[in-house]
Order: structure tokens, then sequence, then C-alpha cells
């Protein structure tokens, strides 16, 4: 685990550049991790996506999958697809602050 | 006396039942069962029935065989719950009034979802080892296969048993090797997850089962449709995978009456506290087994765990004593590599699986993360477990809440 600077602020983050700690997260950082993401400016369209998942997680302590963002933020998948274009399961986690998308092993 | 009704008699309902007969006041207690089927799957034998190391009759029993006596059992379809009202309505509409409630219809497969998967080609180039009879027509067309590209498709997670789709392509080229076409196959495996291994240990303990077994993989695949005709499965993102046998594990949802009954999550999974198992909306209904939200595998395995301490909470409960907020998502699952070789792993809600030892009375220590033959042996004898330990609801000598003794951590 190591820590790195992101929109002035230290975070804990994995190998992968995911955020550990969903606590640290700012919007100041979405915003900077969705630069690094290829996305240069987060409309309310994206906003209400980061919302829904940050509250999502925080009932089920997970990043949801996309028929959960798909059906509890009214955004259809391809949608969702244009949004965060190129797996938008594992962009929204990370921009978001929240662990990669993961399987039992 | 007072009502609890059970909606499931599978691996959960079974085992619940068969737990609280002993720990209830039976005198007290009326217990009624429903379900629509009477048969008991055991689900875990289905990924052995394609390559025919299991057939059909391996793979079922009579539910009525597992229900304890002191127990009723109604073989119905549920209409609906009204939680408001504290009964359950069955399609026939009789009325099943309840003091508590446990919900434990589990998970099934759903490939209606998705376009073209379920439709001309359905049991002919598409097929699905998530059911009984997929399994078993899977079986015919892996006989009588010429060879070609065999794609595993998961469209979506969760799914029940998520390692399922990984030892059905280590079987898969087993199973060619065996016939002689191995040379003749191309396994690939797309999957909705960032890779076939996600959890950084045992990407790094395991990739080179899939590197040394040749098998591909397409990650972060979520397929939108299937082109039957065409023979490819195409992303949202616009992505083309062609096949020649499709083996697709289906979109998984909780049952129909849970969602008719704003139970549901957006995949009718009901929403419960992941260590109490009881509902975050009704403080008399519990959800047990695959039919719950939890953030754990959808496994028998993490049902039974929870079950094991399910038993005792429950009573306190009903004292009126805080309950122990015990579950903590613990699993362990044999995963076959084939050769006749399997990996054991043991895992909860925040521990990975590590690399190790896993002490087992009388089998004694069985490697974890690692492939051995004890293992595959271990996965075997499961089915006489199932059966006979676990489905009369009496303990395994293993302790539910996961161990880190004899796991590695460096």
């Amino acid at each position: 685990m190591s820590t790195r600077m992101i929109a002035g602020k230290t975070v804990q983050v994995n190998e992968e550049g995911f955020m550990t700690n969903p606590a640290e997260w700012t919007k100041e950082i979405a915003e900077e991790l969705a630069k690094e993401e290829g996305i240069d400016c987060l409309t309310d369209a994206h906003w209400k996506v980061i919302e829904f998942s940050r509250e999502s997680a925080k009932d089920s302590g997970k990043a949801p999958t996309l028929r959960t963002i798909t059906t509890g933020a009214g955004v259809s998948t391809k949608e969702l697809f244009m949004l965060f274009p190129k797996g938008p399961a594992k962009k929204v986690a990370r921009i978001a602050g929240l662990g990669k998308p993961e399987g039992c092993v | 006396m007072k009502k609890l009704v059970i909606l499931g008699a599978g691996t959960a309902g079974t085992m619940v039942a068969n737990r609280l007969v002993r720990t209830l006041k039976m005198n007290e207690w009326q217990i009624t069962l429903v379900d629509k089927d009477p048969v008991h799957y055991y689900q875990p034998g289905w990924l052995f029935v394609p390559f025919g190391i299991y057939d059909k009759k391996d793979c079922f029993k009579p539910k009525s065989k597992y229900i304890p006596s002191q127990a009723k059992m109604i073989q119905a379809d549920i209409q609906c719950v009204e939680p408001e009202n504290n009964r359950v309505i069955l399609t026939d509409r009789t009325v099943l009034e309840y003091d508590y409630l446990i919900i434990a219809t589990g998970a099934d497969i759903y490939p209606d979802e998705t376009p073209g998967l379920n439709e001309g080609e359905w049991g002919k180039s598409i097929h699905t080892f998530y059911s009984m009879d997929g399994a078993v027509a899977l079986a015919d067309k892996l006989r009588n296969w010429k060879g070609g590209r065999l794609v595993v498709n998961v469209v979506e997670n969760p799914i029940k048993c998520p390692v399922a789709p990984l030892e059905f392509l280590m079987l898969a080229d087993w199973f060619f090797h065996q016939r002689g076409m191995r040379d003749r196959v191309e396994l690939i495996y797309a999957t909705p997850l960032p890779g076939a291994f996600t959890k950084p240990i045992a990407n790094k303990k395991l990739s080179y089962l899939l590197e040394t077994k040749n098998i591909l993989v397409e990650p972060e695949f979520m397929i939108e449709r299937a082109d039957p005709d065409a023979k490819k499965i195409v992303s949202y993102d616009e992505r083309e995978v062609e096949y020649d046998l499709l083996v697709s594990v289906p979109l998984n949802k909780g049952a129909d009456y849970v969602g008719r009954s704003g139970l549901g999550d957006a995949l009718n999974y009901v929403p419960v506290n992941k260590h109490t198992l009881l509902s975050n909306k009704h403080n008399n209904i519990f959800v047990l087994g695959d039919a719950s939200n939890i953030p754990a595998s959808k496994a028998g395995s993490v049902a039974h765990y929870a079950i094991d301490l399910f038993g005792e909470n429950f009573v306190r409960y009903l004292e009126g004593k805080e309950m122990h907020e015990t579950f903590d998502g613990h699993a362990n699952c044999f995963v076959e590599s084939g050769y006749g070789k399997g990996l054991l792993i043991d895992f909860n809600y925040t521990q990975e699986p590590l690399p190790g030892r896993f002490p087992i009375p009388v089998l004694g220590p069985m490697k974890l993360l690692e492939e051995s033959r004890l293992n595959h042996l271990g996965k075997l004898a499961f089915r006489s477990m199932y059966w006979n330990i676990l489905m009369r609801g009496l303990s395994m000598p293993l302790p539910p809440t996961m161990s880190m003794a004899g796991k590695w951590t460096n």
C-alpha cells in the first residue's frame, strides 16, 4: 500500500492507483482522477453516476455493478459507456474513490 | 403457536429448517417451508456434468427426504410477500401468515435478459451449465463436438459460484486433451471483470494456470447482445468475440416474487445487514443464502457458515437480546483445475484468499491457493458431506468464521 498526492491531498492508493479509503475522497480528487482516465470535464450526468455509486458503496462496502448503477442512477448502459468510455465499471469505481470491481479470487 | 415461514427449500432453506427444529422449542413453533420444485439439486455437481464426470442422477435427490419431520412442506409457487401484513400469498391464492419469515429462494439464471441468447440457437451453439437441463444438454454437445472456438461468457456479476466459469475452462482444457483434440479447440474467457483473477495474491499465484493451459482472457467484456446467426457476442463498447460454441453464464437474479413484493434491489436481491442477515427494512424478515445482497460469493459454503451462526443468533433475537454481529462472509471452496487436481480457497468479506495450509480434521491439512490431488479428492468427497452433514443441519468440524491459522501472510 502506498500514498500519493492528488489535488493537493495525500491519499492511500493500491498498486493500480485505486484509492483504498473512500473517506479520503473529495470532489477535487474525482476531477483529477477523471482527467487521468481521459475525461476532461465532469458533467452533471457524470456526477449523478459518481454520487450514486458512493451512496451505494456506503451500504454495500463495494463499488456497484453496472446494472446497479443503471437502475439506481437512471442512466442506460449505452449512456454509461459514453460517459465513461471503455470499462465504465472500473472507471466509475476509480473516480469515485472506491475499490476496483473484483471477484473472489 | 408462533409461525415461521421459510421460502425456498434448497441449500439454505433446508439447512436452516434442520437447524431450527433443534434450536427452537418445537412445541411453541410451527415451521412451514414453501418451494415450487420437489427436486433438490446438488448444484456444485453441474460443473462436472458437461464433461461426463457426473451425470444427472448424481446431482439430485427428492427434497422431501431432507425436510425435517417437524416442519411442514408446501409445494407451491410464491405470488408475493406482504411484509406490512406479515403474510405470504401463494399463486394458488393460499395465504400463509407468519411471525417471522426467512427468505431463502436463492438466485437463478435469466438468459432472456440478454438479447440473442435465448433464441433459436439456445441449446444448439449457445449453452449453459448453470441449470440441470443446461448441463445435460452441454454434455451431449461436447460429446460430439468437432472443435473450434469455445467462449465462456459471464453476462454480469454477481453470479452463483464465481469460480465455476474458470473451473469449466480448466476442465475443458483437460477434457479436450483426453480426447486428443485440444489442438483443435480455442478456449476464451470473456468476463466483465478486469481479469480472470482480480485479487492481487491469487493473480500472482494462479495466472500461470491460464498461461499453461492456453486459456485466453477477454477482460472487461460487458455483453450487450449475442448475434446467434453471425455466432458472435458484442459488448457495449462494440467489441466482438466470435465463437463456435458459446457457454454462457446468463444474468443471475433473485426470485421474481421478491421484486413484486418490493423487497429487492435492482437484481431482486434483498438488502440485509451483512453480519446478522436481518432485512434492512423489516424486523421480522431474515434472508439466507444467495437471496440476499451481502457482498460475499453466492455459494452454498457462504450459506452454510452463515447458518451455523444464525441458529443461535435467531434464538437470541427472539429473546430480545442483541444479536452477535458475527457473520464475516466466510467461504471456502474447492476449485477444479483439471488433470485430477484442484485448489482450495478460504476467505471472507475483507481477507482475500491466501496461500498456506488449511487444517481439516481427518482429511488432513490441505494446500491453499495451490494445486493438489487431495484438493480434487476433497471436491469429489464433498458431495457426500453435502447430503449427509450439511443438508441434515449438522455442523462440520470447522469454525464458521474465517481463521488465519495456517495461512501464510508474507
